[in-house]
């Protein structure tokens, strides 16, 4: 099995026509993902390569049946093309702009739990989800990854998430999902949402965890982990040599005072039970002797 | 993008809050002309993105003209904290009864904004934390919500300022809240906010952090962003569009994406050796790009090895490679280059580079042997 999307998840593209949407729309599909439509208020009717596109999502939902989206829109008109999906009831929604304004992304982050609490969204600035095998929604390159389990992986850093399933798969160990969470302050779907899934999904048997600097999400990770994991997990924290107050490339990897560094969040994970690796090479050592050992 | 004291300042007034009057200066003349336009007494401010400038002797008063040449002589060019001074804020003194605490900034487990006040303002907030922490009175606020006068009125209360302080005080809260959201701060901190002899309450000090992301819909933080670099590498990387943070080693570091890049930064340490900075050239690592990467780190004299680390993703590593090739034509490169390419498209790419290698440009295989190798080539002794 694979947590949040299957081999049976209809997608849409929002932002299609674009050179992003188009792009990664296309790709998806190619991989096998049931891309069946796309958005753009003033190309409705056209297609891009056999993906019919609609004028908004409700009528796309409408035509199509599609249950997830895929938001490849600028940062100004981001949060509008999410809050659009949920409205037509899209219970999915992957969103991997980069660069919308940490007050546009509480604000939608807010009203998303308010008033469509059925709604998963994931990301801003994410590189998405994949099922290797069953379903890539993002930018994710689909042959880094292995189709068949048995790890699933959850990552806040982009080029990382391609990291840990390039050393995994080229150990023969596959994965049953890989989820990019995203490195913005106000993620949809936190590191929790995605252990609690991992956790119940019987096909899954162990998970690897990759954290950055910043915020506390590791570590209410590491407390989540202890209480309530039975799968062991490996993880990897980036930035045990960042300064602090400086920002690494995300908005949300800053260490602001004693906040946020690497080392304490290595540490809580390793009270946690959780086995720590100190590069995302180790980690994938780690992960295949674990995998072995089942 | 942090302010510094005078822009945080010059913010605030824009959203009505109360600062005291004042104008900055780059040179003693000009702190000379903005203390002529202003009432004495005066307080002479060093403008540097640090703590603890009063002890370092970077705030004085100044009775006279005299007095004010005689600080800003003083003060510019002064060094705070690894800091150098290059600005002053000239401002009227205040004379000040009572040192409030006010800030706004995102909470990011909660996912909502969270208010703290405090009665005891003019010290670090995580000495008050510490030592006391029940003078810090927090309030989460939904974005949602907002906040209203009213709750801002009673959060004073609660927070047990001065009687006389709270009507002034709330109604300045309820702006600086309108400011952190409107404006797009990461953080909007007074510390203090006064309360003066004569009964006013107003910011004696900005702590400004801009979410630079919201910069397309801010066209007043342009006169901003020319000083928002000081280190000559970090300016010169910002100027071709390039995600750098100068640090103090030797082995320069080329990455693609922010967490590949601190990953990087990571093994060159357990390796031994010590990065040079920060770089991630993100999505789209072009020949164009790639070139400026290496213009940046290049430039750093401190640079010995330079480790160019790409996963190829959407990024195909067979344009990397034409990249490099392309670099190396147009700089002329000091320091020997260690390269580990994979993912899409690396064998591709590798093939590309094959007759190009030599003492001066290698290929590891994997990240840790290229961390190795470049720490070890940053610390053999400097050919010619």
């Amino acid at each position: 099995m694979s947590i949040f999307v299957d081999e049976n998840t209809k997608v849409i593209v929002q932002g299609l026509t674009g050179g992003q949407g188009r792009f990664h729309g296309v790709r998806n599909r190619d991989y096998g993902t049931k891309v069946v439509g796309g958005t753009s208020p003033k190309k409705a009717g056209t297609d891009v390569e056999g993906i019919p596109v609609f004028a908004n999502v409700a009528e796309a939902v409408d035509a199509t049946g599609a249950t997830a989206s895929f938001v490849v829109v600028p940062p100004a008109g981001a949060t509008a093309a999410i809050l659009e999906a949920a409205e037509a009831g899209i219970s999915f929604i992957v969103c991997i702009t980069e660069g919308i304004p940490a007050h546009d992304e509480a604000r939608c982050y807010n009203i998303l739990k308010r008033d469509f609490p059925g709604t998963r969204l994931l990301g801003p600035n994410c590189p998405g989800i994949i099922s290797p095998g069953k379903c890539n929604i993002g930018i994710t390159s689909g042959d880094i990854a292995l189709p068949g389990g048995p790890v699933g992986i959850v990552s806040r850093s982009g080029t990382l998430t391609y990291q840990a399933l390039h050393e995994l798969s080229q150990q023969g160990v596959g994965q049953t999902t890989c989820v990019g969470i995203g490195g913005d302050p106000v993620p949809g779907t936190n590191f929790i949402d995605c252990l609690e899934a991992f956790e119940a999904d019987p096909d899954t048997k162990a998970v690897m965890m990759i954290g950055e600097i910043g915020g506390s999400e590791e570590e209410r990770a590491a407390e989540y982990i202890a209480h309530h994991m039975t799968k062991p997990v490996v993880s990897y924290v980036a930035g045990v040599t960042a300064p602090p107050g400086r920002k690494m490339g995300h908005a949300g990897a800053i260490i602001s005072g004693s906040q946020g560094t690497a080392q304490a969040k290595m540490d809580a994970l390793s009270a946690a039970g959780v086995s720590v690796a100190l590069n995302p090479t180790e980690a994938g050592e780690k992960m295949v002797a674990i995998v072995k050992s089942l | 993008m942090d302010l510094f004291e005078y822009q945080g300042k010059q913010y605030f007034a824009r959203y009505g809050i109360p600062v005291s009057p004042g104008g900055e200066a780059e040179t003693v003349d000009q702190a000379m002309t903005v203390a002529e336009g202003l009432e004495f007494p005066l307080v002479v401010k060093a403008q540097v993105r640090v703590g603890g400038r009063g002890k370092a002797g970077g705030i004085q008063l100044a009775d006279t003209l005299d007095e004010v040449r005689t600080h800003a002589t003083n003060i510019l060019g002064m060094d705070i904290k690894g800091h150098t001074v290059h600005r002053l804020w000239i401002e009227r003194s205040s004379d000040i009864a009572k040192e409030y605490y006010v800030s706004f900034t995102l909470d990011r487990p909660n996912k909502v904004y969270i208010g703290m006040l405090s009665k005891e303002g003019g010290v670090e907030i995580e000495t008050v934390a510490e030592e006391n922490p029940d003078a810090i009175i927090k309030l989460s606020i939904n974005p949602l919500d907002g906040l209203s006068l009213e709750t801002a009125a009673k959060w004073v209360a609660d927070a047990d300022l001065d009687e006389e302080a709270r009507e002034q005080a709330a109604a300045l809260i309820v702006k600086l809240y309108t400011c952190y959201v409107e404006g797009d701060c990461d953080l909007a901190e007074i510390n203090p906010l006064i309360l003066t002899t004569d009964g006013v309450v107003r910011a004696l000090d900005a702590k400004v952090t801009l979410d630079v992301n919201a910069t397309y819909r801010h066209p007043e933080w342009e006169v901003w962003s020319a000083t928002d670099t000081e280190d000559e590498r970090e300016a010169m990387a910002k100027e071709k569009g390039l995600n750098y943070i100068g640090l103090d080693g030797s082995v320069g570091i080329i990455a693609n994406g922010a967490g590949l890049a601190m990953s990087t930064l990571d093994v060159v340490q357990q390796a031994g050796g010590t990065a040079a900075n920060f770089l991630d050239i993100g999505g789209g690592a072009n020949a164009d790009l790639m070139t400026a990467a290496m213009e940046v780190v290049n430039a750093d004299p401190a640079v010995r090895s330079i480790f160019v680390n790409i996963f190829g993703g959407i990024t195909r590593v067979d344009e990397v490679a034409k990249g490099i090739i392309e670099a190396l034509r147009r700089v002329d490169i000091t320091s020997p280059i260690v390269l580990r390419l994979d993912g899409t498209n690396a064998v591709e790419g590798r093939a590309l580079l094959e007759p190009h290698l030599n003492a001066q440009l290698i290929s590891e295989p994997t990240m840790l042997a290229a961390a190795r190798r470049a720490v070890d080539l940053a610390a053999a002794p400097k050919e010619g």
